[in-house]
């Protein structure tokens, strides 16, 4: 059952991606993808999980791999990304340079 | 309260965040500002998941750490010629954070169900594919290794046995995971050398589908990952992510005209034509003089930007050029094809870095339509998608392929290092074309030179 509800929930966001990803204009497409990058290191939250008391060691290395490699994407992620969105500008906001 | 439920609402709130931040994402007006409420989205859900009990902090906080400061100082370093290699990179951790986590999941609890066995499979299969393929992606187009497709007598038979090999180790893991170790190591191993293999007969100029598959390929890695560890925000988030690389994988693969088969398996551009081969003609050469008084005299110009320009970082000078250009009286635009540059939406990023406003970059269709009343078309470091065989030539390896009609406009200039072919291996008959000017040497000092004469005219 627990199955069946996971896949209720994954197909559901997989129309709405759809959805929202399609309204998406190309001059944004590599901002779009940069974020993706951030939203896909919600694994995050999994690895953190996964880092208990107690573990084994082998446990902990790949937990706190996992933790390192998944924060490099949210943060580079978010970062380059407000990085890159400053820089687009319309017309007659141009900066003062 | 339960502190499981408080956790459980805050991760609906986190995805109704990710939702709102992405719908943002649909004008360059907001989407700043959805980008800081994606991630605020994902600052709450680490938080609350920082609240489960019987966590190992110390570690946590070590991996946090180290993971933050190489993300910060990536973010902030790199050049934004390089965002391709940087999402491909992105790409490559995200799949591996979902294999290492299915491991760790595994590592501590042998005796799985056969459905929790079996996406435990499909996390650490489909995240390891991506990682070695998007290490593979970030060698081509960092030039470490050869950026050419390469190819081989029965690559697809390979390929093919290797994903089959996968997939029978995968019901086998399913069905006993408990002694199941040694499989699952195999696994991870056959991931690997698939995500090299299946990526290496892609091409250079080709890399724009690849990064956005292997973008879609590390969002389905965390989706089934969720699973796993049965967490609705990871599989809504990756569901996302997910469907966010199929759709720019498709509106790629539409913009050359091709099916996805025919991008990943037809190691296009591993020929290269022959120089006698192609159209011929006599070739009109030009200095930065004549190209002075053809722009002078101009009221309406289109840059007409490729990869060069990003090889050549000419995307200030040309902006500084455009500049001199409006304060000329001319109308200026830049026409952006989707697949110029090596991953979707390239050009637009290294033009607003050069501080052109968004709203003089045109989109294909857009140009196209009023092309014949263009004065000027500037083709920098494009080739292929100017290329007027994809229109008229049934013959051409790129016919039918969608492209910006630069030879329609009254002159065309086109700045090249030298009369080398394009990605495709075929020469352009634009370069041959009545109204085209060739103007060789080096994107940048060449256009350095334009500026230097317009300058030399004012003073």
């Amino acid at each position: 059952m627990e199955a069946a509800f996971l896949t209720f929930v994954f197909v559901l966001s997989i129309f709405l991606g759809f959805e929202l990803i399609s309204k998406v204009p190309s001059s944004l497409h590599t901002p779009l993808m940069s974020g993706s990058n951030a939203i896909s290191g919600i694994t995050l939250i999994g690895a953190v999980a996964s880092v208990r008391e107690g573990n084994t060691t082998v446990a902990i290395v790949l937990g706190v791999l996992a933790v390192a490699l998944a924060a490099v994407n949210v943060v580079g992620g978010y970062a380059v990304t407000n990085r890159m969105l400053r820089m687009f500008k319309k017309k007659d906001k141009r900066g003062a340079e | 309260m339960n502190i499981d439920l408080l956790v459980n609402l805050a991760y609906v709130v986190s995805a109704a965040l990710f939702i709102f931040g992405l719908k943002m994402l649909s004008s360059p007006a907001t989407a700043r500002k959805g980008n800081l409420i994606s991630a605020a989205g994902m600052l709450l859900a680490v938080v609350v998941t920082l609240l489960n009990s019987g966590l190992d902090y110390k570690w946590i906080a070590l991996g946090v750490a180290i993971g933050a400061a190489i993300g910060l100082t990536a973010a902030y370093r790199v050049e934004m010629t390089s965002m391709p290699e940087m999402v491909a990179l992105f790409n490559g951790f995200g799949g591996i954070a979902s294999l290492l986590l299915a491991w760790a999941e595994y590592h501590q609890t042998r005796n799985l169900t056969a459905f929790i066995a079996f996406v435990t499979f499909l996390s650490a299969f489909i995240g390891g594919v991506t990682f070695s393929g998007s290490m593979a992606a970030f060698g081509k187009l960092a030039e470490i290794i050869p950026g050419r497709a390469v190819v081989f007598n029965g690559q697809r038979i390979v390929n093919g046995l290797i994903l089959l090999t996968a997939v029978c180790a995968g019901i086998a893991f399913s069905i006993d995971s408990a002694s199941g170790y040694p499989i699952f190591l195999f696994i991870v191993a056959v991931a690997l050398v698939f995500g090299v293999t299946s990526v290496i007969p892609i091409g250079g100029a080709d890399m724009p589908v690849v990064i956005s598959l292997l973008n879609s390929y590390s969002g389905i890695a965390v989706c089934a990952a969720g699973f796993v560890i049965h967490n609705n925000i990871l599989i809504v988030a990756g569901a996302l992510v997910g469907a966010s690389g199929i759709i720019l994988t498709r509106i790629m693969c539409r913009s050359m005209n091709r099916s996805l088969a025919n991008v990943l398996f037809s190691g296009f551009g591993a020929k290269v034509q022959k120089a006698g081969d192609g159209p011929q003609g006599e070739v009109r050469p030009a200095t930065a003089e004549d190209v002075y008084y053809i722009l002078e005299a101009a009221g309406s110009v289109a840059f007409v930007p490729g990869y060069g320009l990003a090889v050549a970082q000419a995307q200030h000078v040309v902006r500084e050029l455009g500049d001199l250009l409006e304060a000329n009286g001319a109308e200026v635009m830049y026409a952006i094809h989707p697949v110029a540059g090596r991953m979707p939406g390239h050009m637009n990023v290294l033009l607003a870095e050069a501080n052109v406003p968004y709203d003089q970059l045109v989109e294909m269709d857009d140009i196209n339509s009023k092309m014949d009343a263009i004065d000027a078309a500037v083709v920098i470091g494009a080739n292929d998608v100017v290329n007027p065989a994809a229109l008229n030539d049934p013959g051409s390896p790129i016919y039918g392929m969608p492209i910006i009609e630069a030879h329609r406009a009254r002159t065309v200039i086109v700045l090249k290092r030298s009369m080398s072919a394009g990605f495709a291996g075929i020469q352009n008959a634009l370069f041959f074309g009545d109204n085209t000017r060739m103007y060789f040497g080096d994107a940048k000092a060449s256009i350095q030179a334009l500026v230097a004469e317009f300058k030399h005219a004012d003073s």
